[in-house]
Order: structure tokens, then sequence, then C-alpha cells
């Protein structure tokens, strides 16, 4: 295959082979299509994004209720709304490295517990007014105010002290976080004039688009901001986005043409949606993940070989042929994947054994009674299969799970985070650190397993604190380790981010931070 | 003295205010009882207790339930739906968008539906028992076996996926001309018409079967009358009662039960917007949709009754 690709480029070169029929030929190989462009070399790369039209998403996950603020934002349409008029300091680029945006560059002390941003000049806000270091610190400040009920709140509680030092925002940690700027390119951070104190929902900021009619849960409209401080982006004169929570009828949409480009397709029609004409279907391995959570201090999940014992019993790959239909990886017991910066590969793929599990379940003498594990179908698409594969494979090791289905009313407040085993979800986190520390550490709130290691929380802590790279991807080579032989977490399966669009859209790359390229689909794509 | 005709229609408008008032009163208990609360459901995974308690106290969800009941209902008697609590907007103007689009979706279905059922129906009797009378009958049944969800797939599949006659979606919003609002809505209008057909074809038929063995219908029939001017004239005016009961009962579910539908074709009519704000706990506006839709309910039923109650000769002209 490799000389297959070689000998393509060769092609191309000598213009044998223009770019459509490139990127065919080579997905017809299996790569995706970003692959599939990076190969290319410079010259044939030639395609300039062109100007103009009006791209219409339509778009699931959206509601009446949703506000503008920023800080509320917490479905993907309201994510997506704030990509449009808006942006952060900084933005993970798709390989994964921090990209600079309102902030020139940045850096931080030995220890990293000061970090400067120098603020881009010249940015000017949708109103017109000049974006400034003050707007920015306003911001920040907004979010870390508890009444602003900000999404990035947790973000800010580990900045002491944030000032304006000429051109430059300097923030103080309140211990060295050598990940600020991960964090700081949270979609939540949105630049807003005075920090939108004043009013969050006047949606005035400095993206690509600008606001011109917004319908929560119904519809919203963007228009091309003209004085975009970024020229390279933002190539549509209007963008259109429609709320469609119905699965069958966004997939509709797309196939009638009314649409553009459509998020979150379901994995059990997506492979027939690829076949469809004039459709393209593309996917990012992301951080998300699905889970059965147990807590390590309650019987008898205490024992940790009884622990083992189900996660050997779980069978991954069959989770990820089923229930993501392939539209997903399998996972590892633990909350990371190579999607995460400083992963480490080194950690054995658990395999599901029928042998090991009821080795490791006789070894922990439980009484063979019944355990229950609680699912609801809110847990995450496919829970209550998944639930039942599991119990399935569980039995054939003489593991007796009982599978208690309950409502999605009240799944999150009565079940996750109070019961003992249920099944649960994760959107992963821009970096290990943010995830440990969401889930895992002694302290955290949401300790839903209730792991409580203190090796672990001083490897977590060391880890935030510490700059060299090689020495960080080590102390979380053992946080992985600890977490996969101990912890209360078992991840059958990591998935993907599904989106699909008209094949006139051109400029699509995989993006696997979030869905539609990072909130970016608009800004970066084009019509061909 | 009083003529019986206004006594009746004043006792059943009393009677329906009387029920609307009993039907705010279940509404709220209804919305007291719903496990979770809106504060856990606002805050999400990232509620702490101290949260929790903050933003409780915030919407005041400490106060007792009466107290809340009555400043509630003294609200909604001046007209003062309150604010959502979700986005701190006011309900009513929000709320009044989407009643006008339900309804407007309402009145273009009941304006093809109703006539066409009551025409159906008595085509039905003019060719009882033969195939124009099974085929209806057939057809009209077998589309209101359907979900609606499955014929709103249907249609989409055909006319919108594979002939591209109508959109997909229903997305209608201000400044959109009425005919573009016609073409975007004409997915749902149909599956609307399919859903209440059968109901109504089949009530009026009965209806007017049954008037259809009296001995007047004898005599109508020996003084040598075309068939269908029979039914049409002398069969339907009689068999009016019960079909207009059956007709308003459809208009009131096209009013209040077409969630499905709107989530399916995207309409922003108040299914959606209620179901919204139910998974958010938004109480408020659970509570302003509920009064709506037994407002439009128990309003539809009224005037039901008082048509029965005119079309009674034996009422209209009391001894």
């Amino acid at each position: 295959m490799k000389d297959d690709l070689a000998k393509l480029i060769e092609l191309i070169d000598n213009g044998g082979l223009n770019r459509r029929a490139f990127l065919g030929r080579t997905a017809a190989f299996g790569l995706t299509a970003a692959l599939g462009t990076s190969l290319l070399p410079g010259a044939a790369r030639a395609d300039e994004p062109k100007k103009g039209g009006v791209l219409k998403l339509g778009l699931g996950g959206g509601e009446s209720t949703d506000a503008i603020d920023p800080g509320l934002a917490d479905g993907p349409v309201s994510f997506n709304v704030n990509r449009q008029w808006g942006d952060t300091i900084v933005n993970v680029a798709p390989d994964m490295s921090v990209e600079p945006r309102l902030a020139e560059s940045f850096e931080s002390n030995e220890d990293s517990t000061v970090w400067t941003f120098k603020i881009r000049k010249g940015v000017k806000f949708h109103d017109g007014s000049e974006m400034t270091p003050e707007d920015v610190a306003a911001t920040f400040k907004r979010h870390s105010d508890q009444n602003a009920k900000s999404g990035a709140y947790g973000i800010m509680q580990g900045i002491s002290d944030i000032k304006v030092d000429g051109d430059n925002v300097v923030m103080t940690m309140t211990s060295g976080n050598a990940d600020l700027p991960y964090l700081l390119a949270d979609y939540h951070l949105v630049v807003q004039p005075g920090g939108g104190v004043d009013d969050p929902n006047k949606g005035i900021g400095t993206g690509p688009y600008k606001i011109a009619s917004a319908e929560p849960g119904v519809r919203y409209v963007f228009e091309k901001n003209a004085d975009d401080w970024d020229t390279t982006r933002g190539h549509y004169d209007s963008v259109e986005f429609l709320v469609i929570n119905d699965t069958t009828a966004r997939t509709a949409a797309l196939q009638s043409g009314q649409v553009h480009m459509i998020n979150r397709v379901d994995p059990k029609v997506a492979k027939l949606l690829s076949r469809a004409p004039g459709v393209v279907v593309t996917n990012a391995s992301g951080r998300g993940h699905y889970v059965f959570i147990m807590h390590c201090n309650t019987a008898p999940f205490d024992n940790n070989d009884l622990r083992l014992a189900l996660k050997y019993a779980i069978n991954r790959q069959e989770m990820v042929d089923k229930i993501l239909d392939g539209y997903g990886s399998v996972g590892n017991d633990i909350p990371i994947n190579k999607s995460y910066p400083l992963f480490d590969e080194s950690l054995p793929q658990r395999e599901f054994s029928i042998e090991k599990a009821a080795e490791h379940y006789k070894a922990s003498g439980h009484d063979g009674s019944p355990i229950e594990l609680i699912v609801a179908d809110g847990a995450f698409p496919g829970a209550v299969d998944a639930a039942a594969l599991f119990q399935a494979t569980a039995k054939q090791a003489g593991i007796p799970l009982e599978i208690k289905r309950v409502p999605d009313d009240g799944y999150w407040s009565d079940v996750w985070n109070v019961k003992p085993f249920c099944a649960s979800y994760w959107g992963g986190r821009p970096v290990q650190d943010q995830m440990y520390s969401t889930a895992y550490l002694s302290t955290a709130d949401w300790n839903d397993t209730k792991f409580f290691n203190k090796e672990f929380d001083d490897l977590v802590l060391a880890g935030r604190a510490e700059t060299d790279q090689e020495k960080r991807k080590e102390i979380y080579s053992k946080c992985a380790h600890i977490l996969w032989e101990q912890g209360g977490v078992i991840c059958p399966m990591f998935n993907d981010f599904i989106d699909a669009h008209a094949e006139a859209v051109a400029g699509w790359i995989e993006d696997s931070n979030l869905e539609l390229m990072n909130g970016f689909a608009t800004a970066k794509t084009w019509f061909a | 003295m009083v003529h019986p005709v206004i006594k009746l229609v004043a006792q059943r408008i009393a009677l329906g205010l009387l029920l609307l008032l009993a039907a705010s009163v279940l509404i709220f208990v209804g919305t007291q009882i719903l496990p979770g609360d809106v504060a856990q459901s606002i805050l999400g995974q990232s509620a702490t207790p101290e949260t929790l308690a903050n933003l409780r106290q915030e919407l005041g969800l400490n106060e007792p339930a009466l107290t809340r009941y009555f400043s509630w209902l003294g609200g909604v008697l001046h007209g003062d739906l309150g604010n959502a609590l979700t986005n701190g907007q006011p309900i009513a103007p929000a709320l009044g968008k989407r009643l006008l689009n339900t309804l407007f979706l309402a009145a273009c279905a009941a304006v093809i539906a109703v006539p066409l059922a009551i025409i159906l129906g008595l085509v039905s009797v003019r060719y009882r028992n033969r195939w124009p009378d099974k085929l209806i009958s057939a057809v009209t049944l077998a589309t209101i076996s359907v979900p609606e969800f499955l014929l709103g797939y249907i249609v989409i599949f055909f006319l919108a996926v594979q002939y591209r006659l109508l959109p997909s979606l229903s997305t209608v919003y201000d400044g959109m001309g009425f005919g573009d609002r016609l073409y975007a809505i004409g997915l749902p209008v149909i599956v609307l018409v399919l859903a209440v057909l059968g109901h109504m074809m089949r009530m009026t038929r009965a209806a007017i079967l049954n008037v259809m063995q009296s001995a007047y219908i004898e005599t109508a029939e020996l003084k040598g009358l075309r068939p269908f001017a029979i039914i049409a004239r002398h069969a339907l005016p009689n068999a009016v009662a019960p079909v207009v009961n059956v007709v308003m009962i459809n208009l009131a579910y096209l009013v209040v039960g077409v969630v499905v539908v709107e989530v399916v074709f995207v309409y922003p009519g108040m299914g959606q917007y209620l179901v919204d704000h139910v998974s958010k706990r938004d109480v408020p506006v659970v509570q302003a949709c509920g009064l709506v839709f037994a407002g439009v309910y128990i309003g539809l039923n009224l005037i039901a009754d008082l048509v029965s109650i005119l079309a009674n000769p034996r009422l209209r002209h009391p001894k």
C-alpha cells in the first residue's frame, strides 16, 4: 500500500491526476480525507478556498432554553454558536498543540505558577470597538465569579490573580500548572467587550461570523464578519444553523439537500449514510468515552479482585462493533487515550478473558449473589444494550450481573455518583491532568468511582507543575498503571465524533478535539 | 325569564372556568412531584451542595408550595406567566409565538381534514358496504393505525428525500412569507391530516347511518329524493352533534398532541417548546404550557357542547 501511495503522489506531481481523483483513490485505501490531503505535496494543494455562499447546518443538541452567554453553553448547538461569533485566546490545534489566537504568544515562569499572555493588537469586536487586554482580563474574571455560573468556573479555580500589564495579561496560579494554555482554550472562555459583564447575552465577539438572528432551539443566522482579524477563515457569506434534534430528521435533511452539514450521526446509520449519493461521512476519534463505574469504597466493589474480575469479563471489541457499529475504539480502563498529549502507549491493552475473570472472581471470595448494575437509556447512547452484552459475557465467567433499568429522569442526580455500580459517560478533557483532576483525585467532587489513592493523588499534583515533558509523560504513565490495576472504572470504548457533509463542501480536516472540526468547520471549509 | 339556551350556555362557561381552575391545581401539583429539581438539572453534573442551595434560594424554591401556587395563580390572572428559570426571559412572548405557530399548523391541517373527513363520510354512507366505502375505511383506518412518527418518516423518505417535492424541515421564522410558510409545513400537514382523518370520517359515517334508520328518511326516499340529497340535506343536520364533538376532539388533538410531529419535522411549535423545558425542569414554563393546553382543550369542548345545544331544536324553541 505504501508503494501505491508513492505512485499516486508521483502521478500528481507529473500532472497525471487531479486532487479530487487523488483523494478518491487514497480513500480507497481506507485513508481519511484528512490524511489524504496531508500527503499532497504543496504544489498540488493549490486548491484555494473559494469565498461566498450560504452554509446551512442541521445540528442536534439544542434547546429553546439555550442562552447566548458563552459561559452557559452546555450543549453541542451552543458550543457551535460560541465558535461562530467568538474567539478564545488560544486554541488546541488538530495536532493537539496549542495555537495562539487572540493571544499572540504566551510563556510561563520556571514552575508554571505565573503565566503571561501577550494579547494581539488591532483586533476589532463586531461593534467596531478595539479588543484590549483589559477585555481579556475582565472576561476571565467574569468566568471566575461563581454567580456567572460559567461552565469554565472549575478551570478558573486554579487562578488566584488576573491582571493587565501593558499588552499582556498575567495570571498567577494557586499552584503550578503547566497545562494552563490547554485549559484556556475551553470554548466557554470567549473574549467579550468588558468581559461581557454588562450583558453576557449580547453576542458581540471577534469571531468570523456575526450573529444576525438567534432563536434558541430553532434557528440561528450568522453573517460574515467583514473586519475579521484573521483573513484565512470565514469563507461563507453567511452561515445558518437549524436545530434538528431528531436524528432521522437530521439525516433526511442532509440527504434531501436542505442542509450541507450535520453533527451527531447515529453510528447505526453512519455506514448506510456514507453510501448515499453526494454525502460524505467523517469520523474523528475523540476523548469522549463510555464507562461502567464501581465505587471502590463500597462492598462488594471494595475488593480489587472483584473489580478486576469485572474488568476482564467485558468484551470491549464486541461493544465497539455492536454499540458503536465500529465508529469508536476500545477502551483500556483508564479515561485517557491516544487523543491526549503525553499519552503512554506502553500500557498493555486489557483483553476479554473468561479465565482471568473467573480466576479473579474466585479470588475475591464473592458470595455469588447478583451484582446490581444500574443503567438508563440516557447514560450513554446504547447503554442498556451495552449492559446486556456485559451481563452475557460476565455470565460466561460465572459472575451474576443483574441489570436494573431506570428512567433518564433524575439519573444524574439520584444514580450517578450515588449508587455503587452504574453506567455513565465522559466527554473527555483537553489534557490528562484535567481529566484526572475532575474525576479521579480523592478530593474531586465528581470522583465517581470513589477512588482514594494517595500515591495517585501525589503523582497527579506533581505532574501538573512539571514543565519537563519527558518527566511528565513518565508521571502520567504511572498514573495510568495505577488506575488500570486498581481503579473503579471499566472503560469499554471511546466513541468517535461522527459528522456528515455534502460533497459540495471542501476543506474538511480531521480534528478530534470536538465535533465538527472542533467547531471550526464553518470557519475553515468552503464551497468547492 | 331567561331563555333556557342562555342559561345553559352560561352554565357551560362557568363549568369550563371551574374545570380550568381544577386543571391549574393538577398542573401545579403534577410539576411538584416530578423527580429531580430544577436547580439540580440546571447545574447538571457540576452541582455541589452549596451551589444547589444558592440556586434554590435564588429561584424561590424554598417557599411553601401553597404560597407558590397562589402567587403563580395571581400572576396568571394578571396575564403574567412569569420568567423562565433557565434563561430568565419572560415566558409570555416566547410562548405566544410558539402558540401561534402551533395554531397555524393546526388550522392548516384542520382546513383540509375536517371538510375532507365529512365528505368522505357522506360518500361512505352513500355507497355503504360497496367498494368506495370499504376503500375509504381501509385507507383511513390504516393511516390512523400507523404511529405518527413513522408516518412522518415515510412521507419524508418519499416526498423529501426520493422525489424532493417538499422540504423535510418545517422550520418557520419571522419574516418568512405566507407562501413559504405553507410550503414549509406541507409534510407535517399531510401527516396530521392522515392522523386525524380516520376518526372523524368514521364518526360521521356512524352518526349518519344511525339517523338513516329514522322514519323521516324513509319518507324522503318515498318522496323520490336522490340518495345524496337525503344524506346531505336530511341526515347530516341531525347528525351534527356527535360529529361536532369528534371534530372538536381532533382539533384539540391537533393543538395539544402534535409533539412528536413537531419534533420529526423540526417545527417550532408549543410541543417542542414544552419538551425542552420539561427536560430542564423549567417549572413555570411547563405550568404555562399546561395551562394553555388545558385552556384549548376545555375551550374547544365547550364549543362542541354549545353547538350540540344549539343544534337541538327542542332547546332552541322551548314551549
